[in-house]
Order: C-alpha cells, then sequence, then structure tokens
C-alpha cells in the first residue's frame, strides 16, 4: 500500500488525509490507480513527464555564483481540491479582486482612502510602485486590473487564507500549464477518466477579453517581456505561443502620435492591448527609471493618452506590499460593508501605537519586515526579524520598532497544510501552498481551475516553502463529481487554439530568425570542412601534402583550429545560433528546440574527448546528423510566413556564400591536386555527381554542379534562386509597382550568375559573387531589420 | 526688492552617428510660484523641428515639455528664453517647530497632493539613505533645535566642509562618495544634504534652477551661474513651509535664485531626460545667462 508510511503531522490539516485518517474523495481515484501499479510501471510513468519537462527546456535557473540551472523539481503526484470548495473559493477571491480594484482606483484617482484616516498616507508616499506620473491617469480599459494571482495557503482551522496578492505582472500560469502538459504525460490513460477540471477554457477566455479591448480594428495585443536574461521568460514564450499572440520586447515598441506602435517587418503596425510581464518601473526609461533598456520611451505618454491598455494598469503593483495587507480587513469593511471573504496572513502595521505593542507582546510567534516589500513572508530578503531573534538588526526590538515603526509590518507566521510529495520512492506530508490565477473575462473575474503548488523541502519550517531552497512544485487537479467536457487542445501540444492572423513578424524577431538561418548554416558548413580535414589526416604523410596544407590554411581563415578534435570555433557558432535561437522562442516547437539543445550538449561533451584524425570525421558525423535534424524540424513544421522566409534566407545566403569561397580556394585550374573531389565532398554531392557525370572531377564538372545548376540544393545558383523567390514574397517586395531595392540587388545577382558557364566563372568572378551575396544582408538590414 | 531677469539657456547635442527615433523631456522652464516668482514671457525652440511636440504639467507642477524625433539628425539645438520677475526668497519667515514636534506634524498629514511634505522623505534614487551622512547629520543635532535653524546649520557646514570641483563628479556619481570625498557640485552638494535632513525625518527635497550670471556692484559671483543650478528645498513644519537653502553657495534662495523645477532628486527634475537611439557617443553644452533687466 502506497499509504502504509503516510503519516501527518499531529495537528496540521493534510489535504490527502482527513483528521480521523481516511482518505478524502477527491484522492480515492489517484490513490487506487497508484496502488495498482508495480513500482517500476510507477517511476516509468513519473519518468515520461520529468521527460517531457527536459525537452521542452523547463528548468530552474540558479542565481549567485555559477548561474547553472537544474531539472523543474516537478513532484509527480498532483495536489487535488474538490471542485465545489475551488468554486466558493473563486467566489471569494473574485470579491477580492473586486476591492483590490477599487483601491487602486482609488490611489490613483481622489485618494479618498488615506484623506479619510482609511489607509496612512505614508504607506503610499514611501512605496516605490506609487507610480507620480501616473497619478490621475485613467486606464483605457476603465479597469487597472485584468490578471491577478494569489498565493494561498490552508490554515490550521481548515479554511484559505490569501499570503499574498500578485497585481504587478503575476508568473506561473505557465508554469501549471507546463505541470499540467507533463503529468497529463505520467497519468496518460488515467487523467482523461479522472474528471480533472481542463485549463485551456480559462486561458481562452482570458485571451478573448484581451482581445474585446483592442481599440480599433486591425490593433493588437501583445506580450512585453523583459527578454530572456529574464529568470521566467520560457514561461512568457510559452503563454506567447500557447495564445497566439506576439511576443515582444521594449524596443519592438515605439510611440507615434499617443500611438503604441509594433516594429515589423511590415513597417510600424498599431498595438492596443499589452500584457506586460515586466514591472512597471522599467516600462519607460522616459518617465520612470531613466536606466532601463527594457522600456519603451513614451510608453507613459501612449498610457496617458489612452492609446494603450496594460495588463494590468502599470502602477497597480503597490499592492503587492505586505502594508496593504494590515489594511484589507479594514478596507472591505468600509468599501463592501462586510469582513473579507478570503481572510489574509494577520498582519500589523507599526506605524501605529496599538499594533506597534501588538507585535512586540507577540514577537515569537511573528515575522516583521519592511512594510513596503512585495515578496511573500518567508522569501529570503534582508532586514527581517522571525520570532524575535533580533540579531541580524543590531537593534533591540523596543528601539527598532520605535525608530522603523512606519517602515515596518508584522506577521504572524502561520502553519500550513501539508500534501503528498513523491520522494524517495514513497509518499511524504510536506507543507504547501498554492499560486492561483484570476482573469477578468468579458464574465467577469474566472478563477483558474487548477494552480501552481510548491511544497516545502523536508526539514524546512512549515511556512517556508520556496523552489529556490530546495523546495518542488506540482500540478494542482481540480476534481469534479461528474464528467467534465472534452476540451484537449491543452492535452495534444503546445501550439493550440491559435487564431490570429499571422502578418507581424517584429524586426526583432526577424533579425534573429535572419541569423539563427545563418548560423545554423555556418556550423554545418564548418563541421563538413573539419569532417574533409580530419578524413584525411591519418592517411597524410608526414611533411603534409599541398591540399592538406591549403585546407588547414582555409580552415584557419574560418577560425577553425583543428588541433583540436572538435575546433573550438563549433561549439562558439552554435552557440550564436542557440542564442538567437532563445531570442524567438516562442517561434519553435519542443521538438525543434530540444534538438538544438541536444546538438549544443553533444559538442560540448565532445570538446573534451575526441581525437584529431578519424576519431574527430566520425564524431562530425554524428555532429552533421543532428544539425541536419534540426533543420528538418524546422522546415518541415515552421509555419511557412514572413518569419520562415527569414531564416530561409539566411541559411540559403550564406550557403552560397561559403560555396562561392570553397570554389574560389579549391575549385580552381591551379588548386592543390585533390581539390575538386574535395568542393564535391564538402558540397555534400559526391552521389550527385557521380551519376551526372561519370568521370571524375574536373573543374567544369565541379563548377557546373555547385555553382550554375539550378536543381542541385547546394549550388550557388539554387540559393539565390531561392532568396530571390522569398525576397519576392515579403512584404515589401516592391514599392508602388517598383521593385525594391533589395528585390533589384537579388535579380542582379541571379542575373549575372545565370549568364556564366564553368569556364568564365573563375576565382575573380566567385569573389565578387561572393561580396554581392554578402552586400544583400545589409540592405536586408537596412530595409527591414534596423 | 523685486527683480526681473532675462533668461537665455542652451543645449546643444552632436551625435558621432546620427541619432534616429529620440525622445525627450525638458524640465527647464521657471515656474510660477504665487509671491515668490511670475513667469511674464517664456519660449523653448528645438532645432530641427520636432516631429511631436506636447507641453504640459507633471506630477510636481514643473512644465515640461516632451518632443519626439522621427528622422535622423545629427545634431539638436535647444534655446530656451525666458523673462521671470522674482518678488521674494525662500527663508523661513517665522519661527519653525523643533524636530519631535515635526515628526508627529507629519504623521498627521493625509495630505497627497504636489506640495505634501509625505513625498519627500523617503529614499529616492539619487538620494538614498547612507549611513556616514545620517551619522553627520545626527552629531550635529542639538536637543530643541529649531529645523529651519538645522537647514541653515547643515547648509553651512556642508558649505565649510565640502570643496566645489566642477571635474570631480559626474550625474551619476552617488552622493555618499561625493559626501566621502567631499567634492562635487551643485547637484552633490544638494543630494547630500538632501540625505542628511531626511535621515532626520525633515522633508526635503531638490530644486533645480537659475543663478544671477552677474552679481550686484560689490558682491562676489555665486558658484553654479553659468549652468542650470541646484538648491535644496526643507519642509518646516505647516506654519513656515517650504524653505530653501543653496548649500554651494551657503545662503537661503533670494532673489537671484529662480526656481524651474521642484522634485524629489535630480531625476525628476534633469533639465532632459531621453535616450537617443545612436551608435556613437554624443557630446552636449550647455550655457546659461541670466541678466537682471534693471536693479
Amino acid at each position: 500500500m502506497i499509504l502504509s508510511d503516510y503519516m501527518p503531522l499531529p495537528g496540521v490539516p493534510d489535504e490527502l488525509l482527513a483528521p480521523d485518517g481516511s482518505i478524502r474523495p477527491v484522492w480515492a481515484g489517484l490513490i487506487a490507480h497508484l496502488d495498482a501499479m508495480k513500482s517500476d510501471e510507477r517511476e516509468r510513468a513519473f519518468a515520461r513527464g520529468a521527460q517531457y519537462l527536459r525537452d521542452a527546456g523547463v528548468f530552474v535557473r540558479n542565481y549567485g555564483e555559477d548561474k547553472s540551472s537544474r531539472d523543474w523539481p516537478l513532484s509527480p503526484v498532483p495536489v487535488i481540491q474538490p471542485a465545489k470548495e475551488w468554486q466558493a473559493l473563486g467566489e471569494g477571491l473574485a470579491e477580492r479582486a473586486d476591492l483590490l480594484e477599487e483601491i487602486v482606483a482609488d490611489l490613483y484617482g481622489e485618494n479618498r482612502l488615506v484623506a479619510e484616516g482609511h489607509l496612512p498616507a505614508s504607506i503610499v508616499a514611501s512605496n516605490p510602485e506609487w507610480l507620480r506620473p501616473l497619478v490621475g491617469v485613467k486606464p483605457a480599459s476603465g479597469h487597472f486590473l485584468h490578471f491577478l494571482s494569489f498565493e494561498i495557503g490552508r490554515g490550521p482551522d481548515g479554511g484559505w487564507w490569501v499570503l499574498g496578492d500578485r497585481t504587478q505582472a503575476p508568473s506561473g500560469a505557465g508554469y501549471a500549464l507546463e505541470n499540467r502538459v507533463a503529468s497529463a504525460r505520467s497519468y496518460s490513460g488515467f487523467l482523461s477518466g479522472a474528471n480533472v477540471e481542463r485549463l485551456a477554457g480559462f486561458f481562452r477566455a482570458f485571451r478573448d477579453g484581451l482581445n474585446a479591448l483592442r481599440r480599433e480594428e486591425g490593433s493588437r495585443a501583445g506580450i512585453l517581456t523583459p527578454g530572456p536574461m529574464n529568470e521566467t521568460y520560457f514561461e512568457h514564450a510559452y503563454i506567447a505561443r500557447y495564445l497566439g499572440m506576439m511576443l515582444l520586447e521594449g524596443n519592438d515598441l515605439t510611440v507615434d502620435d499617443g500611438r503604441l506602435m509594433v516594429r515589423t517587418v511590415s513597417g510600424l503596425q498599431p498595438i492596443s492591448v499589452l500584457w506586460r510581464r515586466l514591472d512597471a518601473i522599467w516600462a519607460d526609461p522616459l518617465e520612470l527609471e531613466p536606466s532601463s533598456h527594457l522600456g519603451t520611451p513614451g510608453l507613459l505618454g501612449a498610457v496617458r493618452s489612452q492609446g494603450v491598455t496594460m495588463i494590468n494598469a502599470l502602477g497597480a503593483g503597490i499592492l503587492e506590499s505586505r502594508a496593504f495587507l494590515a489594511f484589507m480587513p479594514r478596507l472591505s469593511e468600509v468599501l463592501h460593508g462586510k469582513p473579507l471573504a478570503v481572510p489574509n496572513i494577520a498582519t500589523w502595521w507599526c506605524g501605529g501605537e496599538a499594533e506597534r505593542a501588538h507585535v512586540r507582546a507577540n514577537a515569537e510567534a511573528m515575522l516583521i519586515g519592511p512594510a513596503n516589500s512585495t515578496l511573500l513572508p518567508l522569501e529570503a530578503e534582508p532586514g527581517v526579524v522571525l520570532r524575535g531573534d533580533m540579531s541580524e538588526i543590531g537593534l533591540d526590538l523596543d528601539t527598532w520598532l520605535a525608530a522603523e515603526g512606519r517602515n515596518l509590518v508584522g506577521q504572524e507566521l502561520v502553519s500550513l497544510s501539508t500534501t503528498p510529495s513523491w520522494e524517495d520512492g514513497g509518499l511524504k506530508p510536506r507543507p504547501m501552498r498554492i499560486r492561483v490565477f484570476m482573469a477578468r473575462t468579458r464574465d467577469g473575474w474566472q478563477l483558474m481551475p487548477g494552480g501552481f503548488a510548491r511544497l516545502a523541502a523536508s526539514g524546512q519550517d512549515s511556512s517556508a516553502v520556496s523552489i529556490s531552497r530546495g523546495g518542488t512544485v506540482a500540478d494542482v487537479w481540480i476534481v469534479s463529481d461528474k464528467p467534465v467536457p472534452e476540451d484537449s487542445m491543452l492535452m495534444q501540444s503546445g501550439e493550440v487554439f491559435v487564431r490570429t492572423s499571422p502578418g507581424l513578424l517584429p524586426s526583432r524577431a526577424a533579425d534573429n530568425l535572419f541569423w539563427l538561418g545563418r548560423y545554423v548554416e555556418r556550423a554545418e558548413g564548418q563541421m563538413r570542412l573539419t569532417r574533409a580535414y580530419m578524413s584525411r589526416l591519418d592517411e597524410t604523410p608526414a611533411g603534409g601534402t599541398p591540399l592538406m596544407s591549403a585546407l588547414e590554411a582555409h580552415l584557419e581563415e574560418h577560425g577553425l583550429d583543428c588541433s583540436e578534435g572538435v575546433p573550438p570555433q563549433i561549439d562558439k557558432t552554435i552557440a550564436f545560433a542557440v542564442n538567437a535561437a532563445n531570442q524567438v522562442r516562442d517561434r519553435f516547437s519542443v521538438d525543434a528546440w530540444a534538438s538544438l539543445a541536444d546538438l549544443e550538449r553533444t559538442v560540448e561533451k565532445m570538446r573534451h574527448t575526441v581525437r584529431p584524425g578519424e576519431d574527430a570525421a566520425s564524431a562530425m558525423g554524428v555532429l552533421l546528423r543532428k544539425i541536419t535534424g534540426f533543420s528538418g524540424l524546422v522546415h518541415e513544421n515552421m509555419y511557412r510566413f514572413s518569419g520562415w522566409r527569414f531564416l530561409t534566407i539566411g541559411r540559403s545566403l550564406e550557403r552560397a556564400i561559403a560555396m562561392a569561397d570553397l570554389l574560389a580556394t579549391f575549385g580552381e585550374w591551379k588548386s592543390p591536386h585533390g581539390g575538386f573531389e574535395l568542393c564535391v565532398e564538402v558540397g555534400d554531392s559526391v552521389m550527385t555527381h557521380r551519376r551526372r557525370y561519370s568521370v571524375t572531377a574536373s573543374r567544369d564538372t565541379v563548377v557546373d554542379l555547385l555553382a550554375l545548376d539550378p536543381l542541385n540544393p547546394r549550388s550557388i545558383a539554387f540559393h539565390v534562386d531561392e532568396i530571390r523567390n522569398q525576397v519576392s514574397l515579403l512584404p515589401g517586395a516592391d514599392v508602388n509597382g517598383q521593385l525594391s531595392e533589395l528585390s533589384r540587388a537579388v535579380l542582379r545577382v541571379q542575373a549575372d550568375l545565370a549568364v556564366h558557364t564553368p569556364q568564365s566563372l573563375d576565382k575573380s568572378k566567385l569573389d565578387e559573387l561572393g561580396e554581392a551575396l554578402g552586400q544583400l544582408t545589409n540592405i536586408i538590414h537596412a530595409q527591414f531589420l534596423d | 526688492m523685486a527683480m526681473l531677469y532675462d533668461i537665455k539657456m542652451t543645449m546643444d547635442y552632436a551625435f558621432q552617428a546620427p541619432a534616429a527615433g529620440a525622445r525627450q523631456i525638458l524640465r527647464a522652464m521657471p515656474m510660477v510660484i504665487a509671491g515668490r516668482q511670475r513667469l511674464i514671457a517664456g519660449s523653448i525652440d528645438i532645432d530641427p523641428k520636432p516631429a511631436t511636440r506636447a507641453d504640459r504639467e507633471d506630477f510636481f507642477g514643473n512644465r515640461l515639455t516632451e518632443m519626439a524625433f522621427n528622422e535622423p539628425h545629427s545634431s539638436v539645438v535647444i534655446a530656451l528664453k525666458a523673462r521671470v520677475e522674482v518678488t521674494g526668497g525662500a527663508a523661513p519667515g517665522s519661527a519653525s517647530v523643533d524636530l519631535p514636534t515635526l515628526v508627529r506634524m507629519i504623521e498627521a498629514e493625509t495630505d497627497l497632493t504636489a506640495r505634501s511634505p509625505l513625498h519627500f522623505l523617503s529614499a529616492s534614487r539619487y538620494a538614498r539613505p547612507d549611513a556616514a551622512i545620517a551619522q553627520w547629520a545626527r552629531s550635529r543635532l542639538r536637543p530643541g533645535q529649531q529645523c529651519g535653524d538645522i537647514v541653515a546649520e547643515f547648509g553651512l557646514a556642508l558649505h565649510r566642509e565640502m570643496r566645489f570641483d566642477a571635474d570631480a563628479t559626474t550625474v551619476d556619481t552617488p552622493a555618499a562618495e561625493a559626501f566621502a570625498a567631499r567634492h562635487g557640485v551643485c547637484q552633490d552638494f544638494t543630494h547630500i544634504m538632501i540625505i542628511a535632513l531626511r535621515s532626520l525625518g525633515i522633508p526635503s527635497g531638490y530644486v533645480s534652477g537659475y543663478l544671477r550670471t552677474l552679481p550686484p556692484p560689490g558682491q562676489e559671483r555665486l558658484e553654479g551661474a553659468d549652468a542650470m543650478h541646484a538648491w535644496v528645498s526643507a519642509w518646516c513644519g505647516p506654519g513656515v513651509g517650504w524653505v530653501e537653502y543653496d548649500p554651494t553657495n551657503a545662503t537661503f534662495a533670494g532673489t537671484d535664485h529662480i526656481v524651474a523645477g521642484y522634485g524629489r532628486d535630480y531625476s525628476d527634475v534633469a533639465p532632459v531626460r531621453g535616450a537617443m537611439r545612436t551608435a556613437g557617443g554624443q557630446t552636449s553644452n550647455q550655457s546659461v545667462d541670466v541678466a537682471p533687466v534693471r536693479e
């Protein structure tokens, strides 16, 4: 029996077991399912979920010295809640959401709550999230809050408590989705019949709500991210892909005459709804933090003129400060005429005499910390006193409270309920809290039927629950007592209900796709050259041959140091490709991403083990199969629109330039003996050459096949045709009926090449061709990407 | 005695590579302050002409001009002209309160509008709490001292201890660093004094403005007159209100001081804010001339 060793802590509520030791009804099915499996079956099932997360690239980034990452710590056993209880929680939290909306509207409006003494002025005036440039500015949608999360935990009395309100740019909804996909893998066959409510409907309602806020026909809604350096970027990309929304960085946006615009390859396009994952302070260097490189100068102007709805309004983050928790009960009475439907963790603002006295008297059962802090209780932060331990502060409690009272709050330490965590092949009770999500939809506030649970690590204080301190996360199942409607979109894959027309490609995304195409192709070329060298190395007599010397010189020109089995340059080129791909992660499938990550890992591993010579040649063969795997996934799966065109143009340009370079070096009349065969080999055209010419390689056959043959996917002509074709389909290919500068330049290259014969295409002409191709990059940048 | 001034301020920027898509906010136009100064006429010319330009007031009531350029340009010249009548200064007019009284009065404040002292108590971007400055402030405090006297004494002490050095610090040198080396320009003097006063609980802010360029006959030329200047405003209770002290010149602001803006620190009232999208570097120059129209 899987539960035989499961022992909840005395006096602490447990999610799985009732106080009398019986299994709560919503858990019965899952426990029976787990009990019915053999232990190796169970481990295999759990491993499927873990494998999915690894493939999808979900991980936790560590901070500090090493900046390394570790596997996403998903405990495979979900937290289960009955649908009825969840619905009641949703109603209570909707009231809380309305209350928060009224408070923030007052703080940026009349400031009646402070004037009438319901809120101390100093917790507003001293709050860095009270954004003075936005005081008096009404949000375009009429609401400040559209998407909230609440960190909740079950207290000793069995009821839910709010530990913190998240109003700025709540994260975690994407992780809730990913956890669900992983648990669907682990519980395939069981989950679909377990009456677990689906998440997709919640996201669809929210997305439809966002689209309904757009100001004008043709304007868009997008997601604003701080970019790939942010710890939750993965989630931003995931959600963008899931909802089919543009993922934008501050630099992608500009303000034109009070309207917010996206820089795209089709010029400036209006956007009027931004779901921001960026903290407000960084949003506009002109009026907020001046050093921000993440924001958009003038964004506040667009907000002021109601040109854009921000989800949530800039400045709404003030409600996250702990001090507000102290006043929520009273504000509920003042504004709603009744107590809070869902209470929050008991909090006292130490600016008041009576509150200070209470905190002083009860310090052993409290956390005392900064009133303005937006961290949740017990997240690591300086200046916090736990259970009256003053050793870090260096003052005695009375002096500290008297001097700093207005800047401090005391919070009661509550012990949270436990839930089963899967550890070392068995279930252990661990303290838990859940992040739940609430969206303003066209039918009012809606609570996500699920959430993102965090479980404490073994031995941790029951109220200290944090992934960064070794805890785990879990999926949250809301189980109905009747079958739930099939809403299977979520279970298939990330790319589900994409509905928007694909027209808008931000210039930055186009730039990254173009360079991704170039770097991947460049890496492939470097591998082929290296393989050609390594496969000849063991047979090369001491003192070398003219061909090997020429090859060494050529490799060196491209930065490839062949004294090592895997030249470090290959590693670098792949890192550039990964970096470019990382900036446009929302545009790739999980498989494509996994394949690129696999390539990077393999190169890293090989670098330390592979020796020059045959060993390296076969290693290059492995890498080539992997990299063509990535190209295959991208070209097979990517939607054939502007983004794919930029990727393709980048790849074709790189390949054509490299081939012109190769032929100019090894395809010349006076190239060293063996150069023609080398060209055919590096050009991966050995079979084709044999079939077409059935003679040994000569200069004519080589140049014909690798430069001029429009049917050989390795030839220059083939790629020039491809570039021309893609360029003609890009926005702005012609300007008022005339060809654009880029179209003309490509046509010129194509026409020049078409009139050549193998004899006339000599080294100097090949060099000219390479240069003309190189010029195209500059023109593409000037026209689309700057 | 009322003074009438003509103010000319020019800022020019040159870019190594042409800048495109620039957007800036200027805060340099003298304010209208009842009983203190009157703006008779004022204009700002910008060359090249920006694609959009809007004038409005910010949270603190400062006048600002927001401008945006679409076309690439290699230089910008901003020329401000203003005629201002200055009718009074900002020295404490009546006896102020002592520190404990002041702290109690602040606790009773519920006003959150522009001139409320509540905005000027907490850490701000350029005026972060510093233990050395707080220690310096505590060591000068005497029991029963009036807030107006504390302001004057701190300002005078800083003027004595600090060396004015136009090259020692930059806009981004932390005040704590300037204080440790006891040198800097008006911006440093002002931020240090703000941090010192706030550490005691005296609300204090940053004033950006202009100084008369040439002194009246027989008087010394004031430091900081060839560019925009900065000094401190401090709140000394509801009776006295805001007083302004110029620690660079060890004087309360009088009719030689013309106010352009109030803020918590430099970042609220910087004459120019906003970045250019430019690849190379940029150079800038500022020149100021404040001439009395009549004595």
